[in-house]
């Protein structure tokens, strides 16, 4: 990445041979710098020049592997600083901590309730993704056993957090199958946590004091062979934590390659609203994990739903399942408000319904996930779509009266849809924080 | 290795705004959010409590036992905003909205006037919501509060004449609310600007919605004005008003009692405001209206860690 076609041409054999299928080395190079051919197709890149290329064509953040089936997670390849810029790639994998020095009763009953925060969102699954053992005990025989009795009771990759290497090598034996995150590498340790963390191929955490020190044991550890990175600038304080994953991102991405990987922060804090605010402050600050003391769901959903939000691509309107939703046990003489089914129209309307306390039936019409008004400008928001979506939804069956309510936005439509729907068409507001009122005086009174 | 520090040189900075009888200036900021090793953050974000003119009817018990007890009178629910520790205060014209009790200009502009006087704090004043009833009200209140150097809104495409020329001429403070859409904050700054008001006495409001309700839009929308400011786009380096408590405490979140799978209310619904303010906070909100005494406790003690420095 960030290589001209020109310079990778200057590392091309120059001899216009055709074999990997474009007329010249010239163009090849081209499609090289453009992403859209792999240097595999030239027979005859020297391997220095393979070298030189393979390291440039990095991307800014590597990629970093977690754990192993259904509950593996990726990191890195991470290549904006806002997400208006393109979007963040890889959501931030939040881990919630469990301590040996825990009883084995303690630790059961914490890491069931960890495997419990999974929550639903329109239809989709979202959780946690790692449970963090940390040798508090320093006595290497317990942290064994705890990230073995941890292991037994989660589908979810460990991170083993000691930075004593024989207490580490102890709980690998037996919680180092699955690819765990081993914390940490640091200044005295690093040579051993290196062998380790190739031995069992998992990702190694680099510990620095500061981001200098941090770029000065990163270069060591990959002088060493290994590249499965996560990086700590070993700042706790908020500001310095926002500071240093700023800089950390910022250098990525130009390219300073010690720097070239995912990151690791903590929030931990002994009063949980604090430690909540912190870990979402780091979703959306660029941490590739981030870890946590509580699993009581009050101070994960916060953190988990700015992680959804943040995530979503700003290029791509997020869709809604088009379907009947039921809000506040609608009965049959409930109104019905049709609306798109991109997601943040719906949110709004399903938002200011509830608002208004009356029960009511949501329609959204799948409009590939555009809004009202650019839905209604693409055709895709029309009467034929209303009809078509109240007919297949068989929405009509569900109540003993035959109004329907369309955004005010687009009363344009009325005419047309109450023609092909057989239905009373009531234009609604055009705003869905307009709903309370529009129920107020046009539901509620007739 | 010395890793040399990532500063960007920004060209410019926020526009400084000041309001109310204490002088309170906000905005000013020359870097992003909580970068204080490039720039520098002169003012802390601003935070408020709404006050309604008259008792609202929907509000969770959670708010509704905040506020015991003053809730049907402006004025010494004003004064409970100040004692909670509230930077300032939001007055919300709620009775001038038709479908509530449609009250008159004179009226409302009473009321304001009123609790103005109560307090020794900046006061921010908020219409019914509705464009046209804003237009007729919001001169007259104005008017009513003349010198008082409040911040008023929300003006829209709209509406803008009437309240900016009041505005200028009662020497108050605008909020302009253009929806979720970084074009029409713009547009409509330059409006206003265009009918004689400084650019350092415009805020605008986004539109933003709570967490897991579209945040994520007027997230972006305050990082690029904010990049937009600091490289010397003017007509977006005003401050950002930013309504919280009006959307977090509809969100089935903040209003559901204990459930197994959420936790407990209390927390979750403070965290539920206090998280849409921080990550506000983290993309360049300035002025954060909320609802709950116990959001703006935690909200400033946030704002203290994340003032310390982090110079390299």
């Amino acid at each position: 990445m960030g290589l001209t076609g020109l310079e990778i041409f200057k590392q091309l054999p120059k001899t216009n041979c055709k074999e990997c299928g474009q007329p010249t080395c010239l163009a090849f190079a081209m499609q090289l710098a453009a992403g859209k051919a792999g240097l595999d197709a030239c027979p005859y890149v020297s391997a220095a020049a393979r070298e030189a290329l393979d390291s440039a064509s990095a991307p800014p953040v590597a990629l970093v592997k977690i754990g192993v089936g259904e509950k593996a997670f990726e990191l890195g390849n991470e290549t904006v600083l806002f997400r208006h810029d393109k979007r963040f790639e890889h959501p931030t994998g939040i881990a919630i901590q469990v301590s040996d020095n825990m009883s084995a009763d303690e630790v059961k009953a914490k890491v069931a309730k960890i495997n419990k925060l999974v929550f639903d969102r329109v239809g989709q699954t979202h959780q946690v993704n790692l449970v963090a053992v940390v040798n508090d005990s320093g006595d290497a025989a317990k942290f064994a056993d705890t990230a073995k009795l941890v292991q037994e009771n989660t589908a979810y990759p460990l991170l083993l957090i000691s930075s004593n290497a024989g207490a580490m090598e102890k709980a690998l034996d037996v919680a180092g199958a699955n690819k765990p995150v081993v914390y940490a590498a640091d200044a005295s340790n690093y040579e051993a946590m290196v062998a380790l963390a190739k031995k069992f191929e998992a990702p190694l955490v680099v510990k620095g004091d500061n981001l200098d020190s941090l770029a000065d044991l990163v270069a060591k550890v990959t002088a060493l062979g290994y590249k499965n990175l996560i990086l700590d600038s070993g700042a706790r304080e908020l500001a310095k934590v926002i500071a240093d994953q700023t800089q950390i991102r910022r250098q990525a991405l130009k390219l300073f390659r010690p720097f070239g990987y995912p990151t690791i922060a903590f929030a931990n804090n002994a009063d949980p609203i604090v430690e909540s605010l912190n870990a979402s402050t780091f979703v959306a600050k660029y941490a590739g994990i981030v870890v946590m003391t509580t699993a009581e769901p009050e101070y994960i959903l916060p953190v988990i739903t700015l992680r959804l939000n943040v995530y979503t691509d700003p290029q791509k309107p997020i869709a809604v399942e088009s379907k009947i939703y039921e809000l506040l046990n609608p009965g049959p003489d409930a109104p019905v408000l049709i609306t798109t089914n991109f997601s943040l129209s719906y949110f709004c309307v399903a938002g200011d319904t509830e608002a208004s306390r009356v029960p009511s039936y949501v329609v959204t019409v799948d409009t590939d996930g555009i809004s009202v008004l650019t839905g209604w400008a693409a055709g895709k928001f029309t009467p034929e779509a209303i009809a078509d979506t109240l007919k297949k939804l068989g929405v009509m069956e569900k109540v003993n009266h035959n109004k329907i309510i369309i955004p005010g936005g687009v009363a344009v439509l009325s005419g047309k849809t109450a023609e092909l729907t057989g239905c009373e068409v009531i234009v609604g507001p055009r705003e869905s924080s307009g709903i309370p009122s529009f129920f107020k005086q046009r539901w509620l009174n007739q | 290795m010395a890793v040399t520090i990532a500063k960007e040189r920004w060209t410019s900075k926020v526009a400084e705004m000041v309001i109310g009888p204490n002088d309170l200036k906000l905005g000013g900021e020359s870097t992003l959010s909580f970068l204080h090793f490039e720039g520098a953050m002169p003012n802390r974000p601003v935070t408020s409590l709404e006050v309604f003119d008259m008792e609202p009817e929907d509000w969770p018990d959670m708010l509704k036992e905040a506020f015991a007890g003053v809730m049907n009178d402006p004025v010494a629910w004003a004064k409970k905003v100040v004692e909670y520790g509230a930077d300032a205060v939001t007055l919300r014209l709620m009775s001038a909205h038709p479908d509530w009790k449609g009250a008159s200009a004179d009226e409302v502009a009473k009321t304001a006037k009123a609790v103005a006087d109560a307090i020794n704090v900046p006061l921010i004043v908020v219409g019914c919501g509705v464009e046209e009833k804003d237009g007729e009200i919001l001169p007259v209140v104005a008017e009513a509060l003349a010198g008082k150097k409040t911040l008023i809104g929300c003006v829209t495409a709209n509406n803008y004449k009437s309240i900016t020329a009041a505005c200028n001429g009662y020497g108050h403070n605008i909020i302009a609310s253009s929806p979720l859409d970084i074009n029409l904050c713009k547009q409509l700054n330059i409006l206003i600007n265009e009918m004689g008001l400084p650019l350092d006495r415009v805020g605008f409001d986004p539109s933003v919605a709570g967490l897991g309700y579209g945040i994520e839009y007027a997230y972006s929308i305050m990082e690029r004005a904010r990049v937009g400011a600091l490289t010397g786009d003017k007509t977006l380096a005003t401050p950002v008003v930013c309504f919280v408590g009006e959307n977090t405490w509809k969100a089935k979140e903040s209003v559901a009692p204990d459930v197994v799978e959420w936790g407990p209310l209390h927390d979750r619904a403070i965290l539920w405001e206090v998280t849409t303010a921080i990550t506000f906070a983290n993309a360049g909100g300035t002025v954060f209206i909320m609802r709950h005494p116990e959001s703006i406790k935690r909200f400033n003690a946030f704002i203290d860690e994340a003032y310390k420095s982090n110079a390299y």
